[in-house]
């Protein structure tokens, strides 16, 4: 129970901040033999920078050690005359380089977006600023919590709808309690909807700290209205519970229920719906085959509506589609529901 | 009419026939017992009874209700306890009786007279989790839920396997208790020497009845010369017993070996023959249920 609680918030930190594409905290040493005010203050911009953390002025020496330690990503070495160089670029006069950025390229992600930070942040190579600003229309920042957000919001309640529910029904028949609920005047329909009841309520909570986490922790916009969003995810809990329902009918074992669910949903729904891989990108087949796996048309959707700030109208299609998938989960399940043993 | 009613009633799973046109049936108020072996078919018909199943062919009612058509009915009146324990082992053994009464819409307190005095002999563990409690124990919890709401026809599907000899014995106690309070039960079990305990038995052998009588009348058909033979070497003692001419049949029972004897059997013969053996006696004795058992499976 707690666990089913702590895996949205861990997810929304862990994809959020410490897998994220972008780097941050990149730590940072400078080597400078004369700290004059021009060096403070190129320093002071490095330093104030969130991307990275100064790590301190170290000796010459001392820099291949750091670079190995790990202790540095980066160290910054400035010409000893450094003042007087810069002056002459200024002055527009052809100079050496004032700065030798060593960097730890052992992480080529990490090394490449420092040189793209420190280019930004000093002064010069204005054409490579102007490049960022055209490529991020949606997403200024490159912040890459905000496409993991759908993501993690189309796999949880997966996971702890359709999986959990699944489990939990298919567990009263292996441990043999169906066979004695079963036997009882209520209806067994009666008892797999009571089953659902806490799922649904807890998925209610999930989808309440997964809103609340993206808007303050990550600062996603949701520009495209709260309410929106809610329902549309009201809509996918739904689906997720029925889908659970239908594994529920077709499997007699827990490990069953759990196989299904992580070959039939899980993977797919890691692989195909676009979380980790564009869509766009797909071969033929497998954009034809993205169509039928519902988390798809609900990360879809939810993105236009919290980073594009579309409103619910806008994604009147996949909201369809997720009303029909639902609606033949549950009739299929139904149908196929047995108040017998076999 | 009579209050469990099967004719003719079969169950196959794929290739294996569980049950095999089954018949027989129990009056109001009598305590029934279906006695064999593991394989017999006893679970399948049970779960035919409570409808849990679908007959392949046949028919049987309970309470005059048909198990196809008003199994929905049946399943308000009868009360079902599993071979399997099937309570919930993280409940305690409270709130599985308040879950089973919930279950059926009744009060505790209401069926209280019909479970206390079963439930006395657990309630000092009620905060106890079910699936903490001993076997004995166990049952004792399933029978108090099988029987909070009132049943009028009570299925226990072998309630004393696997619990020791004293809750054996207290559980029949109970049986017996309730069956004079009009409850009509059927009981199934592997143990021959509990079927003396009902009031009529069912032999069966798989998926077949081979005999439905009172324990007495069914040992009364007996018409064999059956003896009791032991040695000191009860192995040797066996396989020397059956080459011997005029044994029918001889087979391990308790402490001594049972011997059936056709009519070429002569004991004086039987004890020269066996001379080698040391300490070896041989007596007539009295068939039990098992002989019974032995002789029809043979058949």
């Amino acid at each position: 129970m707690l666990i089913v609680m702590l895996i949205p918030v861990i997810l929304m930190v862990m994809f959020g901040f410490a897998i994220s594409t972008e780097v941050n905290n990149i730590n940072i040493a400078v080597v400078a033999p004369e700290r004059t005010g021009a060096v403070k203050d190129v320093v002071g911009r490095i330093a104030h920078n969130d991307y990275f953390t100064f790590y301190g002025y170290i000796d010459q020496d001392q820099i291949d050690k750091k670079l190995r330690s790990g202790k540095v990503s980066v160290v910054a070495v400035f010409a000893s005359n450094f003042d007087r160089r810069m002056e002459q670029i200024s002055a527009g006069l052809p100079s050496k380089p004032v700065i030798q950025f060593i960097v730890d390229a052992s992480n080529v992600n990490t090394a490449s977006a420092s040189i793209a930070y420190l280019q930004s942040i000093l002064p010069g190579t204005a054409s490579q600023q102007a490049m960022f600003e055209t490529r991020m229309l949606f997403n200024p920042q490159m912040k890459s919590a905000y496409n993991f957000v759908p993501g993690i919001m189309g796999l949880i309640f997966i996971l702890v709808c359709a999986i959990m529910t699944s489990v939990s029904i298919v567990r009263e028949k292996e441990v043999g309690t169906m066979e004695v609920l079963l036997v009882s005047p209520v209806r067994p329909v009666k008892i797999v909807f009571a089953k659902m009841i806490p799922y649904f309520v807890i998925s209610c909570v999930i989808l309440v700290m997964i809103l609340l986490l993206a808007h303050y922790l990550l600062d996603v916009p949701m520009s495209g209205g709260v309410w929106g969003i809610f329902s549309l995810s009201l809509l996918y809990l739904f689906l997720s519970l029925s889908l659970g329902l239908l594994i529920s009918t077709v499997t007699k074992t827990q490990v069953a229920a759990l196989l299904i669910s992580a070959m039939v949903m899980l993977v797919p729904v890691l692989l195909l719906s676009g979380i980790i891989f564009p869509i766009e990108n797909f071969p033929k087949f497998f954009e034809l085959l993205s169509n039928i796996i519902p988390a798809r048309w609900y990360i879809a959707a939810i993105r236009k509506m919290m980073i594009q700030g579309a409103a619910l109208a806008a994604v009147w299609k996949e909201g369809t589609v997720l009303l029909g998938m639902t609606a033949v989960f549950i009739g299929v399940s139904l149908k196929k529901f047995n108040d017998k043993l076999e | 009419m009579d209050v469990i009613e099967v004719s003719g009633l079969s169950k196959s799973f794929g290739k294996v026939k569980a049950l095999d046109s089954v018949s027989f049936s129990v009056k109001r108020g009598e305590l029934f017992g279906l006695i064999g072996p593991d394989g017999a078919g006893k679970t399948t018909l049970f779960r035919l009874l409570t409808t849990l199943l679908n007959p392949g062919t046949g028919t049987a009612s309970i309470d005059g209700l048909d198990i196809i058509k008003d199994y929905l009915k049946i399943r308000s009146r009868v009360g079902y306890m599993p071979g399997r324990f099937s309570l919930y082992p993280d409940l305690t053994v409270e709130e599985n009786l308040i879950f089973f009464a919930s279950l059926f819409g009744v009060k505790v307190e209401d069926s209280y007279d019909l479970v206390a005095p079963i439930y006395k002999q657990i309630e000092p563990f009620r905060t106890r989790q079910a699936g903490k409690l001993s076997g004995g124990m166990k049952q004792k919890l399933a029978l108090s839920c099988a029987l909070i709401h009132h049943p009028s026809v009570l299925f226990l599907d072998e309630p004393t396997t696997g619990i020791d000899a004293v809750s054996r014995g207290e559980l029949w106690d109970m049986l017996q208790k309730l069956k004079e309070k009009g409850i009509t039960i059927l009981v199934s079990t592997p143990y021959m020497d509990e079927a003396s305990l009902c009031d009529r038995i069912a032999l069966c052998n798989e998926g077949r009845i081979l005999g439905i009588d009172s324990p007495q009348g069914i040992v009364e058909k007996f018409n064999l010369k059956l003896y009791a033979i032991r040695a000191d070497n009860m192995f040797t003692l066996l396989e020397a017993a059956r080459q011997v001419e005029g044994v029918a049949e001889c087979y391990p029972f308790g402490q001594t070996h049972h011997l059936i004897a056709d009519e070429k059997f002569d004991i004086h013969r039987f004890t020269e023959q066996l001379e080698a053996l040391s300490n070896l006696t041989i007596k007539p004795t009295k068939p039990a249920i098992e002989d019974v058992f032995i002789k029809l499976m043979k058949q």
